[in-house]
């Protein structure tokens, strides 16, 4: 039941993007495309797993008193690998996500789950929680960005596959995008509507 | 907005009439003039884009009010910020645009925030811009009124004097007053106003500005009918003057003294009454600074936002890159007003410096 518990918290009761709202600079930087967000979801997805598995195995060995810079050593090396990844893999994903990959080692998702959670937990227990909170991230970030491209462009970008190019264009939208969405106040202005929704679906929750 | 009958409270008990709904469709009177005057240069086409934004308004605020168990249908606020939101818009703009932009005003400006008294911001300001910033174009192409269209070449007809001569400053025009840039490409004037500049030495166009007939939003072209509102407002102690007469004035000596700079006139060459009379300055300053819920409550903290508002509209139009100089300047100052409140206290009653001085040595002693 506990195991259950550390998986599925991050999805919904301590969502990192809209309850713990940690590394929300690459949220709002990214989110203008779906492509964008699901690369970069992967990125963080990959890095928060063996960081967490990595740091939980090693918390025994590492010192209090530089506990930051080790963790910083682990994550940083981990970014490196996945960006050079990306670049030989998904170049177009690599060149729109720009500098928001490498930010990946400051992103306070990773720094604050391998602070608050590897470093006191077994590391099945961490990679459980890698799990559910970077699935979390993963469905925030692409509902921010589903919602932030559909009105602000009136696309979907996927990654192209054989003869798809990779671009719904929905109807009304594409000829009426509201600008608005797809620049910076639109970021600002779904997330604060969707952390509102939250808020009050589960203060509802809790009132019953 | 229902308060019990009985409110037990200290004194001073000051007794009025007025209440939220009152004033709202004091306001909405207050803005007739404009309105028919918009309905009449710019023909029916733009009463269809009023009653769009009005009648999204009052739905929108019916569909949350019911959510809520609250009915705020008629205390007027809906209907004024369908009003204002109409008369922000050109006559020409596709009719989903109004929609969109009453929706935004009174359900994301105004319900999510906690409806009527809670909202930070204007919701009918912050309905105009979102879709400005997100519809650019059609909200920035407009068309000449009934009185100017015969006259009017097609390449001139969708711009306001205002854009119209800021893309002439960028273009490389230099040397020139708005007034000379526009009668040098053949901007017209009705025959009333070139008249009148015959007789008074003003110039036809800022006649023309300051009658009406002009392009630009419904509401805010004719600046005659917009001040017989105001007059109206402040006779029946609706607003004071301190924010509408402010803004104006800082506006019109700012542009004076440094409005020339742009157009290579240098300092002291601007123009003073023109400036206050284009663009929506004046629907801005009356209708829209002046609102209750987000401007300062004391007449010194108005004061200070008025000047605000004026020095950011005096820089957005004549540095900036975008023409919303009033919109954006009066959203930046709703934003300063909760600090404006916190700082500028009132004196209290009886609250003297000799008393204050004595209260510190006693306290010292």
């Amino acid at each position: 039941m506990s195991k259950m518990k550390e998986l599925s918290k991050g999805l919904f009761k301590d969502n990192p993007i809209f309850v713990l709202m940690l590394g929300l600079c690459p949220v709002l930087g990214v989110s203008t495309q779906v492509s964008n967000a699901i690369g970069m979801s992967a990125g963080v997805m990959f890095v928060l797993l063996f960081s967490n598995m990595i740091i939980s195995a090693l918390r025994k060995f590492i010192p209090a008193s530089i506990h930051i810079p080790a963790y910083i050593v682990v994550i940083a090396s981990l970014v490196s690998f996945i960006q050079m990844v990306m670049h030989a893999f998904v170049p177009a994903v690599y060149a729109s996500l720009g500098v928001y990959l490498p930010l990946i080692v400051v992103n306070c998702i990773i720094l604050g789950r391998a602070e608050a959670f590897a470093s006191k937990n077994t590391v099945v227990d961490s990679i459980l929680d890698a799990i559910g909170m970077s699935v979390g991230f993963a469905l925030g970030l692409t509902l921010l960005a589903t919602i932030r491209e559909l009105f602000g462009s009136g696309t979907i970008t996927l990654f192209p596959m054989g003869s798809f190019s990779g671009v719904i264009n929905i109807p009304w939208f594409y000829d009426n995008p509201i600008r608005v969405f797809s620049l910076a106040p639109g970021a600002l202005l779904i997330m604060g509507l969707l952390k509102a929704f939250f808020d009050w679906n589960s203060s509802r929750k809790k009132d019953r | 907005m229902n308060k019990p009958s009985l409110t037990v409270s200290s004194s001073p008990h000051l007794h009025a009439k007025a209440d939220t709904a009152s004033i709202m469709w004091n306001v909405s009177i207050a803005l007739a003039p404009a309105t028919l005057w918009g309905v009449y240069a710019f023909g029916l086409r733009a009463l269809l884009v009023l009653g769009v934004s009005i009648i999204s308004a009052l739905l929108c605020e019916y569909l949350l009010g019911k959510l809520h168990n609250e009915s705020t249908l008629w205390d007027g606020s809906a209907f004024l910020t369908g009003l204002l939101v109409g008369l922000n818009m050109s006559p020409s703009v596709p009719l989903f645009i109004p929609f969109l932009a009453s929706v935004f005003a009174i359900f994301i400006a105004k319900w999510v925030f906690g409806g009527l008294g809670a909202n930070w911001a204007n919701p009918a300001l912050s309905g105009r811009v979102f879709v400005f910033f997100s519809f650019t174009t059609p909200m920035s192409s407009f068309v000449a009124p009934r009185t100017l269209a015969a006259a009017m070449p097609d390449a001139l007809a969708s711009a306001t004097p205002l854009s119209f001569a800021k893309t002439a400053i960028a273009g490389g025009a230099s040397g020139m007053n708005s007034s000379a840039l526009l009668s040098a490409s053949g901007y017209p004037a009705t025959g009333f106003a070139q008249t009148i500049a015959n007789a008074t030495g003003f110039s036809a166009y800022n006649v023309d500005a300051f009658l009406g007939n002009v392009a630009g939003c419904i509401g805010e072209v004719s600046v005659l009918a917009l001040l017989i509102g105001g007059i109206y407002m402040l006779a029946t102690k609706i607003i004071t003057w301190h924010i509408p007469v402010t803004y104006l004035l800082t506006v019109g000596v700012l542009s004076w003294i440094f409005g020339g700079i742009p157009a290579g006139l240098g300092i002291f060459a601007g123009s003073f009454f023109p400036s206050m009379f284009t663009g929506g300055l004046v629907l801005g300053a009356l209708f829209m600074a002046t609102d209750y819920v987000t401007s300062p409550i004391t007449h010194k903290g108005q004061l200070i936002y008025a000047l605000g508002c004026g020095f950011f509209t005096f820089l957005f139009r004549y540095f900036g890159s975008m023409p919303e100089a009033v919109s954006v300047s009066i959203l930046l100052m709703n934003i300063i007003t909760p600090t404006i409140d916190r700082y500028v206290i009132p004196r209290k009653f009886g609250d003297t410096k000799e008393l204050r001085k004595k209260q510190k040595q006693e306290a010292k002693a």
